[in-house]
């Protein structure tokens, strides 16, 4: 009652059971006018890591193109959230991981269709804000307390190769935050709330100047794997899927997007 | 509120009680209730299945479970506090005083209510920020910083928890008897004097309503606290954030974190429903 009056919602003696079935109408009728538009195309649900959010975009558009009647639906986020969500029977198709261990959970679960194959890798860089205000220059400074220093939560791949790229350095970290995915830790560097965070050199890239990026002397690269998954309804469409993602055309968005090749 | 109740309204109770245990209510409004009951029940079930009885108290009393029930006690207590040192007189401004944009102001309050959390967090980053239109000059003048601070993560609960304590006490300001207090300026208090001696005491079931509600909302906040405030343990990892975390490496722990929350909170609902909402 009074919560409805403070919003200003005042009706005079409302007709209930129009305004339910109002309610019911609406959204029975836009399920209906998203379905029966064209003929529904096959969904190839992907799951993939955030860090391959760009390269993915284009790799859909093009796989599209190229295999009409295949529609594919991206789920991106921190891989550990990924293979939580498929453990937990998220209707997946395709796994992208950030790292091994955690398609090898998925592995261990009995849920691949087919062998994880790798097909990119990926290395650490420093992204800090445009213009350097923390002016950082290599990992040391991230033992610094007066600076804003952000990583990957550990349980991301993002974050284990952190720890371990730091601990390579023997540099004890002053973090002021751990974020869920790179992504995540991306933005608030680019919002420049923070002095630096390690992410991938590819994550430097696709931020297109929006943070700058150092190198870091840690050549260790995190290796990406895919595998097709019994969790989804079109194991086809996720061959064909990964099938593009080996071809010399896959490999070629993914290196313009800045990712190593799977032989290195 | 004890002097009101007296012996009549007791024995309403008693024959409204004898009458709803003798006839069945209709089954069109039975099942659908049932149904909405189940919704709530169920989630707390599959969370009771999965819990890890044995290893609970270990698992409970960890650094990471204990750093986090203390900040999370810490921020929403903080938050509810300020939600009614705020909050009251922003309700009684809004209920009390004729101002032309008020329906804009109003609009404003309640706002984080159907805000998606994270949008909320996102705003205040980009405001308080340490580039932010109000938080760069604090940062410039005196170092301070909100974001990936305790004070960042009692912001950001404050900004979605007060709306609940300003639309319940507005809400009981509005339906207010206005006449004692009418009769106390006649008597010459002045108009702070009302509203500290005859208004507040008044209002005070619904201003208590209020202060839980905020400060459960506060408790279980997570988008706007991870978007502004990050997530520390110790410095801003709240409960909820920890259950977020811990939800990807260590199901167990996040599962016993998740049953602390529903301990805590159900406890404090449950009381306080006893106490002061039952009419």
């Amino acid at each position: 009652m009074s919560l409805a009056q403070s919003i200003g919602l005042r009706a005079k003696r409302p007709s209930f059971v129009p305004a339910v079935l109002a309610l019911l109408g609406v959204p029975l009728l836009l399920t209906a006018c998203g379905e029966d538009g064209t003929q529904r195309a096959a969904q190839v649900q992907v799951f993939a890591a955030a860090s391959l959010t760009e390269a993915f975009a284009e790799l859909a558009d093009v796989f599209e193109l190229a295999n009409p009647g295949q529609e594919v639906r991206l789920n991106l986020a921190g891989s550990s959230r990924l293979s939580t969500q498929i453990l937990e029977g998220g209707p997946a198709d395709v796994f992208a991981s950030a790292d091994r261990p955690n398609m090898d959970l998925v592995d261990q679960a009995g849920s691949l269709l087919g062998p994880q194959v790798v097909f990119a890798t990926n290395r650490l860089e420093i992204a800090v804000p445009p213009g350097n205000p923390g002016q950082v220059s290599g990992l040391a400074d991230f033992a610094n307390a007066s600076l804003l220093i952000g990583l990957c939560a550990e349980a991301v791949p993002c974050g284990a190769l952190a720890a371990q790229a730091l601990a390579a350095s023997s540099v004890e970290p002053a973090v002021d935050t751990y974020e869920a995915d790179v992504k995540a830790l991306l933005t608030k560097i680019t919002a420049d709330e923070l002095d630096a965070g390690l992410v991938y050199a590819t994550d430097v890239l696709a931020a297109d100047g929006a943070v700058a990026g150092i190198e870091i002397n840690f050549d260790q690269a995190t290796s990406y794997p895919v595998a097709v998954l019994e969790n989804g309804s079109n194991p086809t469409g996720g061959r064909l899927f990964v099938a593009f993602l080996l071809s010399e055309a896959g490999q070629e968005i993914l290196k313009r997007h800045g990712f190593g090749g799977p032989g290195l | 509120m004890s002097q009101h109740a007296g012996t009549k309204p007791g024995t309403a109770k008693s024959r409204t009680a004898r009458r709803r245990t003798r006839r069945m209510p209709p089954l069109v409004i039975l099942l659908p209730a049932v149904l909405g009951a189940l919704l709530f029940a169920v989630p707390l079930v599959g969370l009771l299945g999965r819990a890890p009885w044995r290893q609970l108290p270990t698992l409970i009393t960890s650094d990471l479970v204990v750093e986090s029930i203390r900040l999370s006690m810490i921020t929403s207590l903080a938050a509810a506090a300020i939600s009614v040192i705020l909050g009251v007189p922003l309700a009684w401004v809004l209920s009390r005083v004729n101002f032309p944009a008020k329906a804009l102001v109003r609009a404003l309050v309640t706002l984080p209510m159907v805000l998606p959390p994270v949008v909320g967090g996102a705003a205040l980053l980009f405001a308080l920020g340490r580039r932010g239109i109000v938080g760069q000059p604090i940062y410039e003048g005196t170092g301070f910083l909100l974001p990936f601070s305790t004070w960042g993560v009692i912001v950001a609960n404050t900004f979605v928890a007060m709306p609940f304590l300003v639309i319940t006490v507005e809400g009981a300001l509005n339906n207010a008897d206005r006449r004692p207090e009418h009769a106390a300026a006649t008597l010459g208090a002045s108009r702070l004097a009302v509203f500290t001696r005859i208004t507040i005491p008044a209002i005070s079931p619904s201003l208590i309503a209020g202060l839980v509600l905020a400060w459960a909302r506060a408790l279980g906040e997570f988008g706007a606290t991870v978007t502004f405030a990050g997530n520390l343990q110790g410095r801003t990892q709240t409960l909820p954030l920890a259950v977020f975390v811990a939800l990807e490496t260590d199901r167990d722990t996040a599962v016993a974190i998740s049953l602390v929350l529903v301990a805590i909170s159900l406890s404090v609902l449950i009381l306080l429903r006893d106490r002061w909402w039952s009419r």
